[in-house]
């Protein structure tokens, strides 16, 4: 699936919720479910601070795609990382960077990317398109 | 029986009269700003549509109307802390600006090296960076007065603490992560019985406590106006007039100065040798309005019928299994900072939220303090006068709608 099909589907998803109950539910649900990250990937140099609560980002790189795997102390921005990751981990390089993510705001959590929230999330995002980035250029020098 | 009607507070505070994600708002985040009453709003308008003007250098009629309305604030505040003189009165952008002040030009003209400083455990950062930059700068030692458990400064350190080497006790008179407030006047005396100056950090105390500087013979005392019903980025520092008068100014500009060549500058009496530029007047106006309306309402109305709040917050979120309450002073400001049991205080705020509560999460700009406790942050619910118990049900409601969505 492409990044914009699986964000279709999310936003599909969140259409069956008529309250913010539903919705946090699925979302804290989300962050319930998804593995904690390996101790030894939860190093310093994967700490995305947040002012609230921490963020852990573990990127590798598979066959010219990007893999993701992240982690949160507080179970709601451990649910939206989930979603960050599943629409973008596993994608080939070029199209992570020029991702457009508007299910954030199609599914109405735009307000946890704002930088009120200092979550963690909006540099978390910057850090995985940052992480695209490095791995397209370290291709292109070994090629 | 409370002296205060809670109905006709409410009335003139505008902005509690809205839902916030559907739900009628409950702001319990007033530690960090309180709203503010019509009469402010009312002030704040009035000097841009009324007598905005340049302040002290003109002559013409709307340039004096606002001298004297800018004038008249400094008067209310010296009024309000009981300080001997109005030229005692600076105007700050806040608290933090008047620590800065105080670490930038006492601090920079009077502390040398191996010179110690004490402040707390459970001082915000803006009573421990401006000290730390200053050790750095000039050698001194930071010193730091311990807690203990219910978050009471333990006073028996403190005064072993105390040499001839320390220069400035600078400690909040009441916490902003725990409520605690602490017992000042034995601070600043002990503080001067080794000859070193003492600060207290007012921010959290100025809409709850009465302060008289005078009987507490405190050195100086920095308040903000937004946490006291007042207008955002101002606030005040009061300074013993002896010790403003031999410290040199800090900022450089229009205002500040008797007389400018480019070969010597003099510069100008107290208050207004710290207040170079165009002041924020607008603001200033509108403290003396806020400082009026709680005169008005009686600190130590607002202060009982906030305890009341305080008592039934108290027992009824220590009710709440898993919930545990950090800081619990014998006496405390209407601050209550708790953690729960396997959920992140963030989780707490997001979910409040929802709900229309405003609370505030996270480690509230004290993270050695939380570090004492070994958390990463509380979640704190703190009152003011227009609070009510019904407010205090809807926040426990919350609460365990959030344990239901969260455990």
């Amino acid at each position: 699936m492409t990044i914009n099909e699986i964000q279709d589907e999310i936003i599909e998803d969140f259409e069956l919720f008529d309250d913010w109950e539903g919705k946090y539910e699925y979302i804290i649900d989300l962050g319930k479910k998804l593995p904690e990250l390996a101790e030894e990937h939860k190093q310093d140099e994967n700490i995305i601070k947040g002012c609230q609560s921490v963020v852990w980002l573990h990127a590798y790189e598979e066959g010219g795609k990007v893999f993701y795997e992240a982690d949160s102390q507080a179970i709601i921005v451990k649910g939206l990382v989930s979603m960050l990751t599943k629409v973008l981990s596993g994608q080939p390089a070029e199209e992570i960077m020029k991702a457009d993510l508007y299910f954030i705001d199609k599914v109405g959590l735009a307000s946890h990317l704002a930088q009120t929230r200092s979550n963690g999330l909006v540099a978390m995002l910057k850090q995985m398109k940052n992480y695209a980035l490095a791995f397209t250029s370290k291709e292109a020098t070994t090629k | 029986m409370s002296q205060i009607n809670i109905n006709k507070v409410r009335e003139q505070f505008p902005i509690l009269h809205q839902e916030v994600n559907g739900k009628p708002l409950v702001y319990f985040d007033n530690a960090a700003t309180t709203q503010k009453p019509q009469v402010v709003i009312d002030a704040l308008s009035g000097y841009y549509s009324g007598y905005n003007a340049n302040i002290h250098r003109g002559i013409h009629y709307l340039a004096e109307k606002a001298t004297s309305a800018f004038e008249a604030s400094r008067k209310s505040i010296q009024e309000f802390l009981n300080a001997p003189s109005s030229d005692e009165i600076i105007f700050t952008y806040g608290t933090t600006d008047g620590i800065n002040l105080i670490s930038n030009t006492y601090g920079r003209a009077f502390l040398s090296e191996g010179d110690e400083i004490i402040i707390s455990t459970m001082e915000h950062h803006s009573n421990i960076v401006p000290w730390q930059m200053l050790c750095e700068e000039k050698g001194c030692v930071l010193k730091v007065i311990p807690i203990s458990d219910d978050g009471e400064l333990l006073m028996d350190e403190y005064h072993q603490m105390l040499s001839e080497k320390t220069k400035i006790v600078s400690v909040v008179y009441a916490s902003n992560a725990l409520g605690t407030i602490n017992p000042v006047k034995e601070i600043i005396d002990a503080a001067h019985s080794v000859g070193a100056v003492a600060i207290i950090d007012a921010a959290q105390a100025t809409s709850h406590i009465k302060i008289d500087v005078q009987s507490l013979d405190v050195d100086f005392i920095c308040f903000s106006a937004h946490k006291l019903y007042g207008p955002t980025g101002m606030g005040a520092l009061f300074g013993k007039r002896e010790l403003l008068e031999k410290m040199p100014p800090w900022r450089g500009g229009g205002e500040m100065i008797k007389e400018v060549s480019f070969d010597k500058t003099t510069y100008n009496e107290i208050p207004y040798k710290f207040e170079a530029g165009t002041p924020n007047i607008a603001d200033v106006v509108a403290l003396k309005t806020a400082l009026e309306y709680v005169n008005e309402l009686g600190l130590e109305n607002i202060s009982a019928y906030e305890q009341e709040l305080l008592a039934y917050a108290t027992d009824r979120l220590e009710a709440i299994e898993g919930l545990k309450i950090v800081g619990k002073a014998r006496e405390k400001v209407s601050v209550i900072s708790f953690v729960m049991d396997g959920i992140h205080p963030q989780d707490i705020g997001v979910l409040l939220d929802q709900q229309g509560i405003a609370i505030r999460t996270g480690h509230h700009c004290t993270q050695p303090l939380m570090q004492r406790f070994g958390i990463v942050g509380t979640s704190r619910a703190s009152f003011a006068v227009y609070n009510t118990k019904e407010e205090v049900d809807l926040l426990v409601e919350g609460l365990a709608k959030v344990k239901r969505f969260l455990l």
